[in-house]
C-alpha cells in the first residue's frame, strides 16, 4: 500500500475506472446468480436420492468384514422357521407394484464384503421388478454415522438400526416413519411372531422391522480334529473348562478370540458375557441388568466377567494372547481352527460366522469339516436359555422406492435369498426349514425357535453410551485383567449417567 | 443432476457475486466525497471476509461455549456440570496426557527432522528430489495415512505368517525378535500413532525451513568459516539463530496441528488402549453418546489450550510488522 497521500487520483479510481459496461456486467452478474439458483432448484423434484457422505466411511477400508452385530431382545419366544408345510407366500404380500417406478433409494447398514454381496442379492429382484436402484453404503461405525446423518437432516432412506436402543432414541426424536402405514400389518402379524414385532416397536408404533436373524451362543469347532483327538462335546460349562484344560495340557491353546471391529471393537466379548449372564444369573437378572437396574459391580455381573476371564485373560487359553485378541478382526478369528496344524480348537461366535469361515477357507464344508455345539449350561435351572439377535431396519424417508423396498425385504422370498446363501436365519415364519442350505443353519433355526428362555443381546438393548462403554470395558479387561474392579465401577458411573434420558 | 448444478453455481457464482459486489460497491463509492471514500473503502473490501469469518468462525465459537453450559440435548441449562464431570473423569485425564504427548513428541520430532533434512539437502544436487519425496506423504489424507500404517503395524502371533510390514521386517533382521501388536501395547502405541503424524507432516516443516535457510546471507556464513568455525559450530551459532523466527512459526503451527489430531487415532485404534485424544473424545461424546453439552465442553477445553499458542503467534507477527 502506498503511504504517500495522493490528492489527484486514488488507487481505486485508477484501477477501477468503472465504465458503464463494467457496471452493467457487475449488475447482471449479481442478478444472474439468484436466477441460476432458482432454475436449479426447480429442476430437482422431490428426489429420493440422498447424498452418500464419503467422509462417513473411515473404517470401512481396512478389512473386508463388517459387523452384523445388530441385535434386539425378546421376552417371549420368537419363532424363526417352523413352517414345515410350504415356502410359498401369499402373492398379495410379495407383489411390489408391477409398474416400473425407477429412481433410487439409499440404504445404510453395517454389512461389508460377503455380507454386503448377500444383501445386494436379496435386493436384486426388487431392482429388476421396479427398475429402481439401491445405493448401498456400509460402515462399521453405524451408531455414529447414522446419528450424524440423522441430526444433519441428511438421513438415508432406509437404514439398518444398531438395535432397539438406538431405534427408540430415533423414534423419540420423531425421525422414524411409522411402518404400519407402509407394511401390510395383518400379513406381518401372521408371518412374524409377536415378540419379533414388539421388539421393533417404540411408543406403540411399529418403527422398525426385522429382516434377518441370528443365533448367538454357538461354539464352533473343526469336526475332523475333534474326531481324531477324541474330544467330547461338552454339555456344561464345567465340561467345557475340562476340555479346554485338556487341550492346554497337551501343549496347545484351545480358544481363538478376535475382538477388533473398528469403532465397535469388543462386541464379540460383550456377546459372550451376555450369554454367561443369561445362563449363570438367569433371565430376571439379565433383564434388570440391561435395563440399568442391576449394577455392573454386583456379584452376578462381576462373576460373569470373571467366568469369561477364565478363557480370555489366560494366555494359555487364548491363541496369541491378548495381542492377538485385541488386534484381530472378528471375521478372521475362526481361521486358526482350520490352519494346518490347527492353532486353536474352539471359537465362540453367532451363526453368521459361517459365511466368513467359508470365505476364508473355501475347502471347508459344513457338518463334514466344521460344526457347532450350542453354548453349554452353566446353571441347570436356566437350561434351555437361548440368546438370539436380528437385523433391524427402519425407514427415515418415505418414498415409493423405499416403501416398496422395505416391503420386499420383509417377504419370505426376499429373506430366503440370504438364507440360501448361508449365514442368515429368517424371522419370517413362512420361510420353510428346507430353505436352509445345510444342517448347521437348520439346527440354528430350530434352536432359536425352540428355546424355552429366549433373550436378545443385552448390549444392543442398552443405550448407546452404555453399550459403547461395555465394549470398551471388555477390551480394557483383556488388556489389564487386574483392573476389573475399576472397569466395573466406571461402567457403573456410565450406567448412572446414560439411562437418565 | 441438481448437485452438478449446485457445484457449478458455487464455482462460477461465488467469484461472480464477489466481483459484482466489489465493482458495484466501488461504482457507488466513487459518488461520495474523497475523505468519506477513504474511510469506507477498507470496510467495503473487508466486508465479505468479515461476514464469512463471522458466520463460520465467530458464531460457532460463541455458540459452542453456550452449548457447553447446557445438557445433552441442549434443552436444559446445567451451568458448569459438564466441566465438573470432565474434571473428575479419569478417562479425560488420560486423554489430556496423550494430547500432551502428541504436542511434545510430534512437534519436536517433525521440526527436528524437518530441520535436519532441510540442512542436509541444502544446495545439493538432489535437493529437489529429496524434498519432493519427503513432502509426498502430505498429499495423502490423514485417513489414507491411517489405513496405510494400519497395514504396516499389523500383527500375527509368532509362528503364523506376518502380515504387517514392520513385524515382518523386524523379524527378518533382528535376531530373537517376537512380533508385537504395535497398536495395542501401551505406551508404544501412542508413539506408533505419532509416527504416522510425523510421516505426514515432516514434509511441511522441511519445505518451510528449507526456504528459510535459503534466506541466509552467504557473507555471514563465509565470515564464520573464515573465523575458523567448523560446520557444527556454524550450524549452532550462526544458522539456528538466523532462522529462529521461522522455527518458532513452524513449531507453533505443529503444536496447533497436534491438538487437531483425530483421523489417525480414529482410524487406527478408535481411541482404545489408552490412545484417546481430545478430538476423538469430542467425536465420541457428540455422535456416539449423543451428548452435545459434553462435546462442546471438550471443544472449549481445546480452544482454551490453543489460545496461548495463538497469542504467541500473533505477538510474533506484530513484532515482525514493527520491525519492518
Amino acid at each position: 500500500m502506498a503511504h504517500e497521500a495522493r490528492t489527484s487520483t486514488t488507487p481505486s479510481q485508477e484501477t477501477f475506472r468503472v465504465t458503464r459496461r463494467a457496471a452493467l456486467r457487475g449488475g447482471l452478474a449479481l442478478l444472474a446468480v439468484p436466477l441460476l439458483a432458482a432454475c436449479s432448484q426447480s429442476g430437482s423434484a422431490s428426489s429420493p436420492t440422498a447424498a452418500p457422505t464419503t467422509a462417513s466411511n473411515p473404517t470401512a477400508a481396512p478389512t473386508t468384514a463388517a459387523t452384523a452385530h445388530a441385535t434386539a431382545a425378546a421376552t417371549a419366544q420368537p419363532t424363526v422357521a417352523p413352517a414345515t408345510t410350504t415356502s410359498a407366500a401369499p402373492t398379495a404380500q410379495s407383489a411390489s407394484s408391477a409398474s416400473k417406478i425407477g429412481g433410487s433409494v439409499s440404504v445404510l447398514a453395517t454389512w461389508g464384503g460377503n455380507e454386503q454381496k448377500n444383501f445386494e442379492a436379496m435386493v436384486k429382484p426388487w431392482e429388476d421388478q421396479t427398475g429402481a436402484k439401491m445405493n448401498y453404503e456400509g460402515t462399521r461405525d453405524l451408531n455414529a454415522v447414522l446419528a450424524t446423518r440423522v441430526s444433519a437432516g441428511n438421513p438415508p432412506d432406509l437404514a439398518g438400526l444398531p438395535g432397539p436402543g438406538q431405534m427408540a432414541q430415533f423414534a423419540k426424536q420423531g425421525k422414524l416413519v411409522d411402518l404400519s402405514n407402509v407394511l401390510d400389518m395383518n400379513a406381518m402379524k401372521q408371518q412374524y411372531a409377536t415378540s419379533w414385532l414388539e421388539l421393533a416397536q417404540a411408543g406403540g408404533k411399529q418403527v422398525g422391522i426385522f429382516i434377518k436373524a441370528a443365533l448367538k451362543g454357538s461354539i464352533w469347532y473343526d469336526v475332523k480334529v475333534f474326531q481324531s483327538a477324541k474330544y467330547q462335546i461338552p454339555k456344561t460349562w464345567d465340561d467345557l473348562m475340562k476340555l479346554s484344560n485338556q487341550i492346554v495340557s497337551s501343549g496347545k491353546t484351545p480358544w481363538s478370540i478376535g475382538l477388533e471391529s473398528g469403532a465397535s471393537s469388543g462386541w464379540p466379548a460383550a456377546d459372550l458375557i451376555d450369554d454367561i449372564v443369561l445362563r449363570q444369573a438367569g433371565p430376571d437378572a439379565y433383564d434388570k441388568w440391561y435395563q440399568g437396574q442391576l449394577k455392573w459391580s454386583s456379584a452376578e455381573i462381576k462373576q460373569a466377567w470373571q467366568t469369561w476371564g477364565q478363557i480370555a485373560t489366560n494366555p494359555k487359553m487364548a491363541y496369541g494372547g491378548k495381542q492377538y485378541m485385541l488386534s484381530t478382526n472378528f471375521g478372521k478369528a475362526a481361521d486358526p481352527l482350520f490352519s494346518n496344524p490347527p492353532h486353536a480348537y474352539l471359537h465362540y461366535q453367532a451363526s453368521f460366522i459361517t459365511s466368513f469361515i467359508e470365505q476364508d477357507n473355501p475347502s471347508v464344508k459344513p457338518i463334514v469339516d466344521y460344526n457347532f455345539f450350542f453354548f453349554p449350561t452353566i446353571n441347570s435351572q436356566y437350561d434351555g436359555a437361548v440368546e438370539g439377535s436380528g437385523d433391524l431396519f427402519g425407514m427415515f424417508k418415505q418414498t415409493d422406492q423405499s416403501a416398496t423396498l422395505i416391503k420386499w425385504l420383509t417377504t419370505p422370498q426376499a429373506q430366503s435369498i440370504w438364507v440360501k446363501a448361508g449365514g442368515a436365519l429368517s424371522p419370517n415364519k413362512l420361510v420353510a426349514l428346507d430353505t436352509y442350505p445345510d444342517e448347521i443353519s437348520k439346527e440354528s433355526a430350530q434352536i432359536l425357535s425352540n428355546g424355552s428362555i429366549v433373550r436378545f443381546g443385552a448390549d444392543d438393548l442398552m443405550p448407546t453410551a452404555m453399550e459403547n462403554a461395555f465394549w470398551k470395558g471388555t477390551l480394557a479387561y483383556v488388556n489389564n485383567p487386574g483392573q476389573l474392579d475399576s472397569i466395573l465401577s466406571h461402567l457403573d458411573s456410565v450406567q448412572a449417567d446414560s439411562y437418565k434420558s | 443432476m441438481d448437485r452438478l448444478g449446485l457445484a457449478l453455481l458455487a464455482i462460477v457464482g461465488v467469484p461472480l457475486v464477489t466481483c459484482g459486489y466489489l465493482v458495484v460497491g466501488e461504482r457507488l463509492l466513487n459518488e461520495l466525497p474523497p475523505r468519506v471514500q477513504r474511510a469506507i473503502r477498507p470496510w467495503l473490501w473487508l466486508a465479505p471476509a468479515i461476514a464469512l469469518l463471522g458466520v463460520f468462525l465467530v458464531y460457532p465459537t460463541i455458540e459452542t461455549i453456550r452449548v457447553s453450559l447446557y445438557g445433552p440435548s441442549s434443552q436444559h441449562f446445567v451451568g458448569l456440570a459438564n466441566y465438573s464431570y470432565l474434571a473428575s473423569d479419569a478417562g479425560l485425564r488420560l486423554t489430556i496426557r496423550n494430547n500432551l504427548l502428541w504436542i511434545v513428541v510430534f512437534t519436536a520430532v517433525t521440526v527436528a527432522l524437518g530441520l535436519i533434512i532441510a540442512v542436509l539437502t541444502d544446495r545439493r544436487r538432489y535437493e529437489n528430489f529429496a524434498k519432493a519425496v519427503v513432502f509426498l506423504p502430505m498429499a495423502v489424507s490423514f485417513v489414507g495415512a491411517g489405513v496405510i500404517w494400519k497395514f504396516v503395524y499389523d500383527y500375527q502371533p509368532a509362528g503364523a505368517g506376518q502380515t504387517g510390514l514392520l513385524n515382518a521386517g523386524l523379524l527378518a533382521t533382528v535376531p530373537g525378535f517376537s512380533p508385537r501388536a504395535w497398536l495395542i501395547l501401551d505406551p508404544i502405541n501412542n508413539l506408533a500413532l505419532i509416527a504416522v503424524g510425523v510421516w505426514v507432516w515432516t514434509g511441511f516443516c522441511t519445505v518451510i525451513l528449507s526456504a528459510a535457510l535459503k534466506g541466509l546471507s552467504r557473507e555471514v556464513l563465509e565470515a564464520a568459516k573464515v573465523d575458523g568455525a567448523n560446520a557444527w559450530q556454524i550450524f549452532l551459532l550462526v544458522t539456528l539463530p538466523c532462522i529462529a523466527p521461522t522455527i518458532a512459526v513452524v513449531t507453533t503451527t505443529m503444536v496447533i496441528f497436534s491438538l487437531k489430531a483425530f483421523d489417525i487415532v480414529y482410524v487406527m485404534t478408535s481411541g482404545n488402549f489408552n490412545t484417546d485424544v481430545l478430538a476423538n473424545r469430542m467425536y465420541t461424546e457428540m455422535f456416539t453418546n449423543d451428548n452435545f453439552g459434553r462435546a462442546a465442553a471438550i471443544a472449549v477445553i481445546l480452544l482454551v489450550a490453543i489460545v496461548p499458542v495463538m497469542a504467541i503467534n500473533v505477538r510474533r507477527f506484530r513484532r515482525q510488522e514493527e520491525q519492518n
